[in-house]
């Protein structure tokens, strides 16, 4: 195939060849782009919580009126024991929070009482004994809290247990490379040993703000006894969920009406607690989505109704040449080999304002870094479009027979 | 002559009715899109209360010196402590003041039938009412007296009041929360500020209507927690009363000040009152204050989801990539009837007249797009729900500005887009095109 004599009918058409070429240098652009947000949004939301998601349901509980810190401690333990009753229910603890519910009581650790700068951020998770069989945690290290060690917290208390247990990513990040049981850490009210070291669990907020200490946890031995409630995070036996998320609030209530369980979200199953903790990047992933699919599908549509003109307008050439001996696959080639030249030029530019756009997008709304993996792929993927839609234009052009180098017009 | 050529446009259309299609399509495609992202941007980037958004400002005061201001680009904590925004009450300087914090106050209805239930509420000072233009639809707010006697009474919302009192006037009845009596002095009609600029801090902008306000004051006299964020960068202590006390910042402060004098004389008492701490030794570093009205408050706070910002970026570049696919095809379109233009220039229409009759062509496709894009605009935003969250999509609503801007983008883009090949179509020599005939 020679290229020469298409670069000089294609100078012939500069306007037509310039805007092919721009159309697809700004599609291979904005789709390598979206296609970027699409993989980081999908692998953001991928994270895993480290928690029995199958099976577990939260309950917000709130009570009515004002009750002293020993009241409500008490009315949570009766509480519990209603709900660890429950035929469909292997276990329940009280918390202040879960794994992302979308934010809460997150704190600074310190390692020594008169540091300045924090060693790190963490989520604060208010525990009882039965916290790890409930949320289906493993230790890495160390013990679980004993039943005594459970003490009730104000909500103007001062945070500083004895003992706390803290996840494996908190623990490498303060004692890295050492091991973290029976060392100490201060929380913002004092000195805490660590007795517990859980292997993977999620912080409550999976916001970007939140991303620096995103599996950083400090798990408190405490039961939040405050009036306006706490939550209930209670795991159901394997087929179950769907009953048991039905009886907790009945068995509640029947024990105990004076407390308000909201009836769009006081109880929300674990995939509902994803769903919406994870809402923005699904929502960004399909519109990215859809988005790719149309313009895509317009760019095709450009190059075929651009290509369909050409083909038209250049019939009595194409009579020619097939009069002068050129077979109908040599025309095919010229019209696949001429959209592949102008597809290249476009995926230069586009190439180069795909890095530029992701520069700026970097520097405005902190994001990553576009890999080159994806340009490449982007590129193949409008290189394959363009001959696809060149395909049913060209394939006319060849069909153009010889005799039409003899009529005029 | 328009409505001709408005005629021969639409015969032109239908002669290609692919290449029609297709146009008509990537038109409408592209409009709709930055429509309905137009549309979610819109409405978060909404100044809620324009009348007076230049007269209303937050201060804010650095408490906790520079180590923390550091990690926050120099700036002064977003929330206030109870001392400073007690004192700041104190002094009184502006035209009126609020500080408010976001309760959580269970409704215990007399009506026996009825569950108790949760409101969104606020502790506030009275003068809240009158500063953020809030509406009445029975009695008013609770007197500077009621704040200052610490006083039992509340305002109500509309809704609760149809739930609570069936919508009769409900001045002077009691309601229950959270086992307090409180008298009620008047019910707000309709007011559910978007974005919520009064408290973005601790919502995330986009919230259910507040339904009970109290007097801050008695708020605190009850100890009721806030039930928003409290930061607090040391130990406050055991207990409420070491808590109020501390350095932890809980409370959001807002300031009438009516013009901009008045708003450089706030300043300089926010620095002042920050110099006198420094003096007095609570702060241990040079004063850093803000004064920031609603306009930057919202900015500052980012209220704006940067997903609406960057979906909207891509559909307007989107919308670009469909105006050079319909300059590619329109060219197409005009040249291939170059003949048509030869005999018509020859017969002795000026260039002008071309220009018309193109562009016109143009104008009847751009309309036909925009009628697509309006389908799919409305499409698009009841599909809103599926990539925003809830409380952000509700608000993206098709109203007739956004009708008018939809037709009126799609005809405009598609004439500006018709400029080039219609200029390709007037330089076409008549002489030519009849001597290859």
């Amino acid at each position: 195939m020679q290229i020469k004599p298409i670069l000089s009918a294609l100078r012939r058409h500069k306007a037509g060849t310039f805007l092919i070429a721009m159309q697809i240098a700004l599609t291979l652009a904005i789709v390598c782009n979206a296609l970027f947000i699409i993989e980081q949004r999908l692998a953001h939301l991928s994270e895993p919580s480290g928690v029995d998601e199958a099976n577990i349901f939260v309950v917000q509980n709130e009570w009515v009126g004002s009750s002293t810190a020993e009241q409500a401690d008490a009315k949570i333990r009766e509480d519990l024991r209603v709900l660890r009753e429950l035929p469909g229910v292997q276990d329940a603890t009280p918390s202040n929070s879960y794994p992302l519910r979308g934010g809460g009581w997150d704190d600074a650790v310190k390692l020594k009482p008169d540091q300045l700068q924090d060693s790190s951020g963490a989520t604060i998770y208010f525990a009882d004994d039965h916290f790890l069989d409930t949320l289906g945690l493993k230790l890495a290290a160390g013990r679980n809290f004993r039943a005594e060690e459970i003490t009730p917290m104000n909500v103007r208390d001062r945070l500083g247990p004895p003992v706390v247990m803290v996840t494996k990513a908190l623990a490498d990040k303060l004692f890295p490379g050492e091991d973290a049981v029976g060392r100490t850490l201060y929380l913002i009210g004092g000195p805490s040993t660590i007795v517990g070291v859980v292997d993977l669990l999620q912080a409550q907020s999976v916001d970007r703000w939140a991303s620096a200490f995103a599996y950083r946890s400090v798990i408190v031995p405490k039961r939040l006894a405050i009036s306006l409630g706490a939550f209930y995070i209670v795991r159901a036996r394997p087929g179950q969920l769907q009953a048991a998320m039905r009886a907790a609030p009945t068995a509640l209530f029947q024990h105990n009406p004076r407390r308000i369980i909201n009836e769009d979200d006081g109880v929300l199953s674990f995939a509902e607690v994803r769903a919406r903790a994870y809402e923005r990047d699904r929502g960004m992933a399909i519109l990215m989505g859809v988005i790719c699919v149309v313009l895509l599908a317009i760019t095709a549509a450009g190059i075929v109704g651009l290509t369909s003109f050409w083909v038209g307008q250049r019939r009595r050439q194409i009579g020619v040449r097939r009069a002068l001996g050129a077979t109908r696959q040599d025309i095919l080639q010229y019209f696949l080999t001429e959209n592949l030249l102008i597809s290249c030029g476009g995926a230069l530019v586009g190439t180069v304002l795909a890095v530029a756009i992701n520069l700026w997008l970097v520097t405005r709304f902190e994001m990553h870094r576009l890999s080159l993996m994806y340009v490449l792929g982007g590129v193949v993927i409008l290189l394959l479009l363009g001959q696809g839609a060149v395909l049913a234009p060209a394939m006319r052009a060849s069909r153009v027979p010889p005799v039409e180098a003899t009529r005029s017009v | 002559m328009f409505a001709y050529y408005f005629q021969l446009g639409l015969r032109s259309l239908r002669k290609n009715p692919l290449l029609t299609a297709l146009m008509v399509l990537a038109i409408g495609c592209g409009v709709a899109a930055s429509m309905t992202t137009y549309s979610v941007f819109r409405a978060t980037a909404n100044n809620p209360i324009p009348q007076k958004s230049s007269q209303l400002y937050v201060p804010q005061i650095d408490n906790w010196g520079p180590e923390d201001a550091a990690e926050n680009k120099g700036e002064p904590p977003q929330a206030m402590t109870y001392t400073d925004a007690t004192n700041l009450i104190r002094d009184h300087r502006a035209k009126r003041q609020t500080v408010l914090y976001p309760v959580s106050l269970s409704v215990v209805p007399n009506d026996a039938g009825l569950l108790p239930f949760m409101e969104n509420s606020y502790a506030w000072y009275g003068d809240a009412f009158a500063m953020f233009d809030i509406p009445f639809l029975y009695g008013s707010a609770w007197s500077v007296a009621d704040d200052n006697a610490h006083a039992d009474v509340a305002v109500i919302g509309r809704t609760l009041n149809d739930k609570l009192f069936h919508g009769a006037n409900s001045v002077g009845k009691d309601i229950n929360l959270n086992g307090h009596t409180y008298r009620i002095t008047g019910v707000v009609d309709q007011w559910n500020p978007s974005p919520l600029f009064f408290d973005v801090v601790n919502t995330n902008a986009f919230d259910d209507t507040t339904e009970i306000f109290i007097p801050f004051t008695r708020a605190v006299d009850l100890k009721i927690s806030t039930n928003g964020n409290n930061n607090c960068n040391k130990d406050p202590g055991q207990g409420w009363d070491n808590w109020i006390r501390s350095e932890c910042i809980w409370l959001q402060y807002w300031a009438e000040l009516p013009n901009t004098a008045d708003a450089d004389a706030y300043r300089q008492y926010l620095n002042g009152y920050a110099a006198e701490q420094q003096r007095s030794g609570r702060f241990h570093w040079a004063p850093n204050t803000r004064l920031r009205d609603v306009t930057d408050w919202l900015d500052y706070q980012k209220v704006v989801p940067q997903e609406a910002k960057v979906s909207l970026l891509v559909s307007l570049g989107f919308l670009l990539i469909c105006l050079i696919n319909t300059i590619g095809l329109l060219l197409a379109k005009f040249m291939r009837r170059a003949s048509e233009i030869g005999v018509r220039r020859a017969l002795g229409a000026s260039r002008k007249e071309i220009y018309a009759q193109f562009l016109i062509e143009a104008a009847a496709i751009g309309l036909a797009g925009g009628l697509v894009g309006l389908l799919l605009t409305g499409l698009g935003v009841i599909g809103v729900g599926l990539v925003f969250q809830p409380d952000i999509a509700k608000l993206a609503t098709l109203d007739v500005k956004l009708v008018l801007l939809t037709l009126v983008l799609a005809v405009v883009a598609t004439v500006l887009a018709a400029f080039y090949p219609t200029w390709r179509a007037a330089q076409i020599q008549p002489a030519w095109q009849l001597k290859s005939n």
